[in-house]
């Protein structure tokens, strides 16, 4: 790595860090430069108050403005890159996102329209302005209405005219590859390096030193100063850690690719994983959570580990003695605990693609329930694979959830019942009993034990519901 | 015409390029300080002693606050003084302000506060509303109001019911958290900047606690990032505490709540116990109720009076009611002081009669809308008037439910649904009309009034000031309309000033949807006194001699007979200044005839009623409990509207809110008194995504309301009400999974609930048409 200097390009202007410490958030050294535009509304990533445009790279590396929450940033994430706010957007006019929210009454209060405005940004030079685009941003005023007026509006003017004007210049002339970083001079440090040996050795030389990804489990710990990070080595540039392959038999997906990406680029593979994905968080934490990151974190409520539990996905561990090999199931091992050892990473998931010998069809699909349909926290989540013969006899059933135990877990002596069964509602009301006593959940403030029970049991029912209905839910949203 | 335009907000460019400024957006000052608290750990414990010695060693710790600090009233109780600043005996709720550390930055100030060691000895709190009544801890004695006579009339009807209705609580969750600055300018004044609804209320309270007088104090208000009723009386403790930081290092002074202070700190929605026994007729006619609301004011009374008040004289809402007893008692809890929000009571008031309105027609087994209708206010005379003896006489109920009805094809889809349902298993749909009477005024009658400042500046420029507050609600957008209606002159004339207690003084709360009501009366008051200075400089101008026939109209004055022959307006303003005549003035209101006698529980408390009705369409998955909303329409009336952007916005807005009241947003308090849902992680309010695809707001035709600012009519609150609708048609698509008989539905109606609920109506028995099947639930128990 080589020593350069520490900047961040903030609306085309370059900013000096090296007086900032490289876990200050985003959003914190805005306020503290004096750039009020963009609000706090939370410091959570759950209200987009913060959004904020950054030039990132797309899969074959073009360059793209995304979305992302300037609360859960830690300021090293950014360094050396570019980052558009809302006081960048207006030259001698309004931008179009703006002049459009300004017609339709988009704004009340305006504590939220910053925020609104750079999520609309984004998605107006990504080419697709809606809903999706915006569900990461919460208004107390407006109740939405004019707001989904405005992406209307701006979603007809692309459609009459490619937006073509300095933004688009400079996504055309940008390289949005990102260089190694060594962020230092400060109590914190703060690595981004490039190569995944470097990352072995990094974790090898600091044994204190904590990994991050996207960040959006640890940024809550960074903007809530819960807890402070000496060395902090980022995986975001780690090619290695950001590749998607695909095979006959199988995909591998790295750790470090953000989930708006895999959203993307496996659209259509996974029923499941399409749906889950549909479901998780918002647009901007998308953009920077991994699935590294879902699964290093270890949390019961995770929504991916059941989507991979219940499609067998196993885990490439690498670390200072090689790498290695161990399925999913095997990784959680306690609440918060998994296998992973001292100087270990999750490289990438391997998760494969064909059918249990014998089968003909498989049937696929995930489920989500949380207090609000968009942008929650599971009560419970669900996922259910089953591969059928043509007789449509269950050869292979795989029934996980998340929110039911400490840890993301499969329905076991429910699956083994279900083998060579045939797939009717009198085998799934056949199976309930045992899925009524598979887990033992907890009552917190989501939901109640007995609630999650029942939605064990019910998720299955509609799973098979579902599939038996022509089945495929892509797209589909609540209920 | 400027009244009755689609008018942007006047604040939009603002807000969308980021410029808009709010308290804690203003460019920092030199030295300034920053505040953060020392949260108490327990509901209710004897503080035993405070350390702050290893505070202070932290660097960039300033001080810290506690009681001994405080020149004047240690107090901010509004109505009664109960309400500590700083406690010095006992905290009463988890997480209590105990003590505020000051630091040079906000990190400093919250080491320091991490460090402060407090002893407590915990006591016993009361948590819930239940375990209140059950120890008579209340705040005041039970208030009733009462119409003929109930008990009578109870045991002579035909049927009869009576259960209970746990009202959920709500917080406010303003994208703006609270916040103050307060400037001392080194003699004995400050200058305060508060997110506050209230600049005049902020300005006494920081006045009694520096123990110094009213015009010491300068509170403005630039703008609110949302405020709803939660910035009216819950402002004020952080610029009290702000000023006394202020006063006691002489240092500027910011403070501004984290999301999770905010939430565990300030007072929310009530949550409410309603307990009624209604008698009805066979055909649905309600005969008599009899109703006892308990409100959870928490730890102080703050505004928990009239928002008791205002849930008491709307649990009629659109229903007259010939024999009606409510009786009325605040609950003393260890909780949060429960406050104003959207409705201030009045929601939880009307959710009990909607309650007993459904389970009345599923009783009878009849269409819930007919039940309501049924029981509409109509005619003149009793039927027409309220427990509290006022009449309707711009009775407009049947006018927006019949608007609706239309619009929404409301017969025509109720038969569709009904043969979705027939064929759907595991969906159910549901389809449900609502409506909502509000009374419009303050109950407090001396807060009716306004006040308004206008200056004319020698070059025609106009600064416009006012009592009322902005915080989205587009007041000023309004105040501007009226200012340049009145004055016939063109908008960019105005600069509208941050509202400020030097520039108007005494002002009421801009809140119960009063603001352009009395404001905009109050403004063209000023204006009216303008133009009469200033007409006759435009007839001398012009060679006329009758200044009562000169017209200001599109930015010019001229004569009405002769309008060929015109000045501009800065001409005449110019003229009128070289003449010495005065070019600023004043204006002033109050709404006339309003009268209220708390204890006959009788008068004329509202100027008049805004009416709505709402038409909601959902869809239940019966194995999760989730739901979709589909369609909602709503016929609306907004009198003649000002800004149809503006009134449009608040229509959706709030009927948005009341959604989010109704169906997701759920505080958790656990069982030692902490409240665990305290971010947006964990309490939920609606995205974009949980807005139907069809939402179509309608505000009603040829609505123009006497005796207000230029025919319309007050819209912040009322349309809150119409999500309504929408629970009840969770409950209509409940029901369809079962096979008749009552829905038992808690709040909010989250999925779990749903699916409480529809386990439920699935276990009841046939129902019998008209027999009273009542299942034994906690909502639905029997009093005893
Ligand atoms: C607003 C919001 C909404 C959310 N919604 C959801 C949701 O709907 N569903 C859900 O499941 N989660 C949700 N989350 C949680 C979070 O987004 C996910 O867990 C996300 O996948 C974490 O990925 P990350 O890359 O951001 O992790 P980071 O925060 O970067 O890291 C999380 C943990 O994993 C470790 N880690 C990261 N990468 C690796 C690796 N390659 N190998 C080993 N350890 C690693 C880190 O050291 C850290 O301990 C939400 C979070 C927020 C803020
Ligand atoms: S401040 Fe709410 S998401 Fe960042
Ligand atoms: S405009 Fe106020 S929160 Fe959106």
């Amino acid at each position: 790595m080589v020593e350069q200097p520490l900047t961040i390009s903030i609306n085309g202007q370059t900013a000096d860090l090296t007086a900032v410490s490289p876990i200050t958030t985003l959003l914190h050294y805005l306020h503290q430069s004096g750039r009020t535009g963009t609000k706090e509304g939370c410091g959570d990533g759950d209200c987009g108050a913060c959004t904020v445009a950054v030039l990132c790279s797309t899969a074959d590396g073009t360059a793209q403005y995304q979305a992302m929450n300037s609360c859960l940033i830690p300021i090293g994430s950014v360094a050396n890159r570019e980052i558009i706010t809302v006081e960048g957007l207006a030259d001698e006019h309004l931008h179009p996102v703006q002049a459009a929210m300004v017609q339709t009454g988009g704004s009340q209060c305006g504590y939220c329209t910053p925020g609104f405005i750079m999520s609309l940004f984004a998605a107006y030079y990504g080419g697709k302005v809606d809903d999706t685009a915006v569900e990461g941003n919460l208004c107390r005023c407006t109740g939405y209405l004019p707001i989904r007026k405005a992406a209307a509006l701006v979603t007809q003017k692309i459609a009459e005219t490619k937006p073509c004007d300095r933004f688009t210049e400079k996504l055309a002339a940008a390289d949005p590859a990102l260089e190694p970083l060594q962020y230092l001079g400060h109590p914190e440090q703060f690595y981004r390096p490039a190569q995944l040996s470097e990352v072995l050795d990094l974790l090898h030389q600091h044994p204190n030193a904590k990994l991050i990804a996207g960040g959006t489990d640890l940024g809550l710990e960074i903007s809530h100063q819960r807890q402070t990070f000496p060395v902090l080595i980022s995986l975001e540039g780690v090619t290695d850690l950001k590749q998607i392959h695909r095979s006959e038999t199988a995909v591998e997906i790295g750790a470090a690719v953000p989930l708006s990406q895999i959203q993307t680029e496996l659209r259509g593979v996974f029923p499941s994983l399409d749906e889950m994905l549909f479901w998780f968080a918002a647009c901007q934490v998308r953009n920077r959570a991994t699935l590294g990151g879902n699964i290093g974190t270890a949390s019961p409520i995770g929504d991916l580990p059941p989507v991979l539990l219940s499609l067998d996905a196993v885990l490439n561990l690498v670390g200072s003695q090689g790498t290695r090999r161990l399925p999913l199931v095997d990784f959680f091992k306690g609440y918060r605990q998994t296998d992973l050892q001292p100087g270990e990473l999750i490289r990438s998931i391997t998760v494969p693609t064909t059918l249990t010998p014998d089968a003909v069809r498989r049937d696929n699909q995930s489920y989500k329930i949380g207090k609000r349909g968009t942008d929650d926290i599971s009560i419970v989540a669900a996922a259910f694979t089953v591969d059928l013969d043509n007789a449509d006899r269950i050869l292979h059933g795989r029934l996980a959830y998340g929110g039911v135990a400490a840890i993301p877990a499969r329905a076991i002596a429910a699956e083994a019942f279900l083998l060579g069964k045939p797939w009717t509602i009198e085998t799934v009301r056949q199976v309930k009993p045992l899925l009524q006593q598979a887990f033992t959940p907890l009552t917190d403030l989501r939901g109640s034990a007995h609630y999650r029970s029942k939605l064990v049991v019910n998720l299955f029912e509609k799973f098979f519901v579902d599939m038996s209905e022509g089945g495929d839910r892509n797209g589909h949203r609540h209920p | 015409m400027v009244i009755g335009i689609r008018k942007p907000h006047e604040s939009a460019e603002g807000h969308v390029t980021g410029k808009a400024i709010y308290t804690d957006e203003q460019r920092i000052l030199a030295g300034m300080l920053s505040l953060y608290p020392v949260t108490a750990p327990h509901a209710k414990a004897r503080i035993l002693n405070i350390d702050l010695a290893a505070a202070l060693a932290v660097e960039g710790c300033v001080t810290l606050l506690n009681a001994a600090d405080v020149p004047g009233h240690n107090n901010t109780g509004v109505i009664v003084a109960d309400e500590m600043l700083f406690p010095t005996e006992e905290v009463s709720h988890w997480g209590q302000a105990v003590v505020w550390a000051v630091g040079t930055t906000e990190a400093a100030a919250r080491k320091a506060a991490e460090k402060v060691l407090v002893e407590y000895e915990p006591l016993e709190p009361v948590l819930t509303v239940a375990a209140a009544i059950a120890t008579q801890s209340f705040h005041t004695r039970t208030q009733t109001i009462r119409r003929g006579d109930p008990a009578a009339a109870l045991h002579q009807t035909d049927h009869r019911l009576s259960g209970e209705l746990a009202v959920n609580p709500q917080d406010h969750f303003y994208l703006e958290t609270q916040t103050s600055w307060v400037i001392p300018d080194g003699e004995g004044h400050y200058q305060v900047y508060s997110s506050t609804q209230h600049p005049s209320e902020t300005q006494t309270i920081v006045a009694e606690v520096l123990g110094i007088s009213r015009n010491q104090v300068v509170v403005t208000c630039p703008r609110m990032g949302g405020a709803f009723g939660g910035k009216e009386s819950q402002a004020n403790p952080y610029a009290a505490v702000a000023a006394i930081a202020a006063h006691k290092t002489g240092c500027p002074v910011r403070v501004k709540l984290n999301r999770e202070h905010d939430m565990t700190l300030t007072g929310k929605r009530h949550g409410f116990l309603g307990r009624y026994d209604v008698g009805f007729t066979q055909d649905g006619k309600i005969t008599a109720l009899d109703a006892h609301l308990y409100a959870d004011g928490g730890w102080s009374l703050d505004l928990s009076p009239p928002v008791l008040s205002r849930a008491m004289l709307h649990i009629d809402n659109a229903y007259y009611i010939p024999h009606l007893e409510v009786r009325g008692d605040i609950v003393r809890t260890n909780k949060v002081s429960n406050t104003a929000f959207r409705g201030f009571g009045g929601p939880q008031g009307m959710l009990v009669i909607e309650e007993v309105m459904d389970r009345i027609a599923r009783t009878l087994n009849l269409p819930p809308e007919l039940v309501r209708e049924r029981n509409f206010y109509h005619g003149t005379g009793d039927t027409n008037t309220t427990h509290y003896g006022q009449e309707l006489f711009d009775n407009r109920l049947m006018r927006v439910w019949e608007e609706v009805q239309a619009k929404a094809h409301f017969d025509a889809r109720k038969e569709e649904i009904a043969q979705f349902n027939q064929t759907s298993t595991y969906k159910k749909r549901g389809l449900a009309i609502t409506p909502v009477k509000f009374g419009i005024s303050f109950n407090k009658v001396c807060y009716n009034q306004a006040g308004a400042l206008l200056l004319i500046y020698a070059d025609g420029s106009i600064q416009l000031n006012h009592g009322g507050t902005e915080m989205g609600q587009g007041l000023h957008t309004k105040m501007l309309q009226v200012a340049a209606q009145t004055l016939g002159v063109d908008l960019q004339r105005f600069r509208m000033m941050h509202t400020s207690t030097d520039k108007v003084p005494n002002t009421s709360a801009t809140a119960a949807s009063s603001g352009s009501d009395l404001n905009g009366q109050a403004v063209k008051d000023a204006c009216e006194t303008l133009k009469a200075r200033l007409a006759p400089v435009a007839a001398r101008l012009l060679g006329y001699d009758a200044p009562e026939d000169i017209v200001f109209e599109g930015d010019q004055v001229f004569c009405r007979t002769y309008p060929a022959a015109r000045v501009a307006f800065e001409q005449v303003v110019e003229e009128a200044y070289n003449s010495r005549i005065s070019l600023s003035a004043t204006g002033y209101y109050r709404t006339p005839n309003l009268s209220w006698d708390p204890v006959a529980g009788k008068g004329r408390p509202f100027y008049y009623f805004a009416y709505g009705a709402a038409v909601s369409e959902v869809e239940v998955d019966g194995l999760t409990g989730t739901f979709k909303l589909r369609q909602v329409d709503i016929v609306h009336d907004v009198g003649e509207s000002i800004n149809p952007l503006v009134d449009r916005g608040q229509v959706e807005g709030a009927f948005v809110q009341g959604m989010g009241w109704l169906t997701m947003e759920e505080l958790v308090w656990d069982e030692t008194g902490r409240l665990r849902t305290f971010a947006p992680s964990t309490y939920k309010i609606p995205t974009v995504s949980e807005i139907p695809e069809r939402f179509e707001v309608h505000l009603l035709e040829r609505a123009a309301q006497d005796g207000v600012i230029y025919g319309s009519k007050a819209v912040g609150e009322p349309p809150f009400m119409l999500a309504m609708s929408v629970r009840e048609a969770i409950r209509a698509a409940v029901a369809a999974f079962g096979q008749g008989g009552e829905v038992c539905l808690s709040t909010p109606a989250t999925p779990e609930a749903i699916l409480a609920a529809v386990e439920a109506v699935q276990a009841l028995p046939l129902s019998r048409g008209g027999g009273q099947v009542i299942p034994q639930t906690a909502v639905f128990k029997p009093l005893e």
